[in-house]
């Protein structure tokens, strides 16, 4: 039987022979060993490297954010580098509300062994609104669309940005940003009100009624609402 | 690391890639001149109807979608021309409840997101509380965070392939596999208390000591759960029916797998052996004898192969882990996160006050984050956590696996007839309430 796929195995590209790796001990809350890519950022991008930190063991790279996608794709591609894995794209709104918003990228390199932590920071009062990693990692699709979802971030260049998590139609703003209430903005009693007077129906979008000719199949009324935009909950 | 050697020697052909790149594989039946030839897919049977397209719902009351998933499909006759997936049905909010919570109110939340693997989510959580608050864990309190990981991959890749049989037709060995689940949780609560929803550990710590005699009933289920496996290969692996309903279904590529960030047994079945116990290990996993099982054509049938392979993986390091099990203490000596003993609370002040802080404030880390990744059953699971100094995270976050994985199901299915969606669905190993979190 012949094998279509070539095993990729993690830390080739180190130098020296096949290493193991250890388990983390005592390790210093700040300083330690930077990853090399954070100092190979700094010479290839300049000044959109804004900050490093080492926090924890973990390097964490502050970069402009209408560079990230340039960072990200050159972290991807370049042979020194070889960031061939995404592991999280998430957002921070901190307790203080003067404080920015962060954008967090969690990259792996698997030859390398290493660990990234991108940020860019929003400042509050400016569009939030990030480049999206889409084009250069499929993985990022629901990642970012999530951030989207619960934070109202933008990914610019995004093809399919919309809610996941919650529905389409929900309207009470993004749940894990820190002016949002712990219990929700409506009562229970305005939540149970809207989920009765939903259409469970129009809870397939235009698309995909569009499929298979299902739409011409509804009946008549249904097609005129749908047609007119009308959404569930509402 | 070592590649699995198949103990199985099924006549596949690999007929060529398709457009895609994936390697497209068929079973070989014997013709009727003696020869063997690739299975053919039988011609339309209604061809004035070809090109009308139909819409179906799967899910989410669906008892294949393994919880609430809802699967619109549009369908080319019975091929999936494309799957558009609907989550959320289970959403609640844990990682908002979480920034309301102190660091180990927080635990049991980790229980229920997946929970297949309550007891490794508490390690994991553990883990990256402690990274926080600066603190390495007792030798002995290592060796049992290994102990629970490893019980509770073995349970959730049990339940996986339990119902992956009832999605596929195959009803036997669900029922053996469930009997060594209840095994499992019989030792489960002999330790915790608690069968499914454990919340075992502590920030620095666990909740409690194996009882006496736990060992021993241990190494009893770790004697006999590999029968159960061999009585389930010898049933599965060489059925023709199994690997002619799995084999060249979602094949995805090495390349494909990394970037669509598969992770865990999904990316290892595509050939790339990544597993974070070998290359970012925690709790000493490098001091542990064990192979990665990595697959080489990505499909479902692969996965179940790696998957099953891991089973007996983890049973290999149950058994070096319950014999370095140290003795000695389970909770650091620090009195910021563990609580003093009620008899010192009592009697001296100073164990008093810490009791106090600890009780009324709760344990502050210092400022700062971090990411703990460990290898959970679906891949690679982490918490992200930010901290502002105060005794609740500014910020908990779950890098949910299977929600990563679950992303690609649209890729994988398209092409794919309906019937074997229920398949492909079932090889990602999902658990709703962890995607929903």
């Amino acid at each position: 039987m012949s094998t279509p796929f070539t095993p990729v195995s993690p830390g080739s590209a180190l130098p020296g022979p096949p290493s193991v790796p250890a388990t983390l001990r005592n390790v210093p809350h700040r300083g330690g060993d930077v990853n090399p890519s954070a100092e190979a950022l700094r010479q290839k991008f300049g000044s959109a490297v804004q900050r490093v930190d080492v926090v924890w063991g973990e390097t964490t790279v502050v970069v402009d954010r209408a560079r990230v996608q340039d960072i990200v794709r050159w972290l991807h591609d370049d042979a020194s580098q070889q960031y061939d894995y995404l592991s999280d794209v998430t957002a921070v709104e901190f307790r203080d509300l003067e404080q920015p918003i962060e954008v967090v990228w969690h990259l792996r390199s698997l030859p390398f062994r290493r660990f990234l932590r991108l940020k860019a920071l929003l400042e509050k009062g400016t569009p939030l609104e990030v480049p999206s990693v889409f084009p250069i990692y499929k993985g990022a699709d629901w990642l970012e669309r999530e951030c989207y979802d619960m934070f109202g971030i933008r990914f610019a260049g995004h093809p399919d940005l919309r809610r996941i998590l919650m529905w389409e139609q929900y309207k009470e703003g993004f749940p894990l940003r820190k002016d949002f209430p712990l219990r929700g903005r409506f009562s229970r009693a305005e939540q149970l009100r809207q989920a009765l007077a939903a259409n469970p129906e129009a809870r397939y979008s235009m698309e995909e009624l569009s499929i298979a000719d299902a739409f011409e199949d509804l009946p008549q009324d249904m097609r005129t609402r749908i047609r007119s935009g009308e959404k569930t909950g509402e | 690391m070592a590649t699995i050697k198949r103990t199985v020697e099924v006549e596949l052909s690999t007929t060529g890639l398709d457009p895609q790149g994936r390697p497209m594989r068929t079973p070989l039946v014997t013709a009727t001149d003696g020869s063997q030839v690739a299975v053919q897919a039988p011609p339309a049977l209604e061809p004035e109807l070809e090109g009308e397209h139909m819409l179906i719902n799967l899910g989410p009351q669906h008892p294949a979608t393994h919880g609430v998933l809802r699967l619109v499909l549009e369908l080319d006759g019975e091929t999936v021309v494309r799957c558009i997936p609907h989550i959320g049905y289970l959403h609640c909010g844990f990682e908002k409840i979480g920034e309301y919570r102190q660091y180990n109110q927080i635990i049991p939340w980790t229980d229920r997101e997946d929970y297949l693997n309550s007891m490794g989510n508490n390690v994991a959580f553990a883990l990256g509380a402690e990274r926080l608050f600066g603190i390495d864990i007792t030798e002995r309190c290592t060796v049992l965070r290994v102990i629970s990981m490893e019980l509770s991959r073995i349970m959730s890749h049990v339940v996986w392939l339990g119902t992956f049989c009832i999605d596929i037709g195959a009803f036997t060995p669900f029922l053996w596999l469930f009997q060594e689940r209840e095994n499992i949780y019989d030792l489960l609560e002999r330790w915790v208390g608690a069968r499914l929803t454990t919340s075992a550990t502590r920030v620095g710590g666990m909740a409690a000591d194996i009882p006496t005699g736990w060992t021993d009933a241990l190494e009893t289920f770790l004697a006999r759960f590999p029968r159960t496996l061999n009585e389930v290969d010898r049933v599965l692996t060489k059925n023709g029916i199994w690997v002619g309903r799995t084999v060249g279904l979602g094949a995805m590529s090495a390349d494909e797998a990394l970037n669509y960030g598969l992770s865990g047994p999904m990316l290892r079945a595509s050939g790339v052996a990544y597993d974070v116990r070998k290359d970012f290990p925690y709790l000493d996993y490098e001091t542990y004898e064990f192979d990665v099982p990595v697959g080489s054509s990505g499909d479902v049938y692969d996965r179940f192969l790696v998957r099953f392979e891991e089973m007996r993986q983890s049973v290999r390091i149950l058994q070096q882990a319950v014999r370095r099990l140290p003795d000695g203490p389970i909770n650091v000596d620090d009195h910021r996160v563990i609580l003093p003993p009620k008899s010192k609370a009592t009697s001296e002040m100073e164990s008093m006050i810490h009791h106090f802080k600890q009780v009324m404030e709760g344990p502050r880390p210092p400022v700062g984050e971090c990411y703990v990744p460990v290898e959970s059953p679906k891949g690679e699971k982490g918490y992200y956590m930010v901290s502002d100094g105060t005794p609740k995270p500014v910020r908990w976050r779950i890098r949910p696996p299977s929600y990563v994985n679950l992303s690609a199901i649209s890729k994988m299915v398209e092409g794919h007839l309906l019937s074997d969606v229920i398949a492909i669905n079932a090889s990602i190993d999902i658990v709703m309430g962890e995607i929903d979190r």
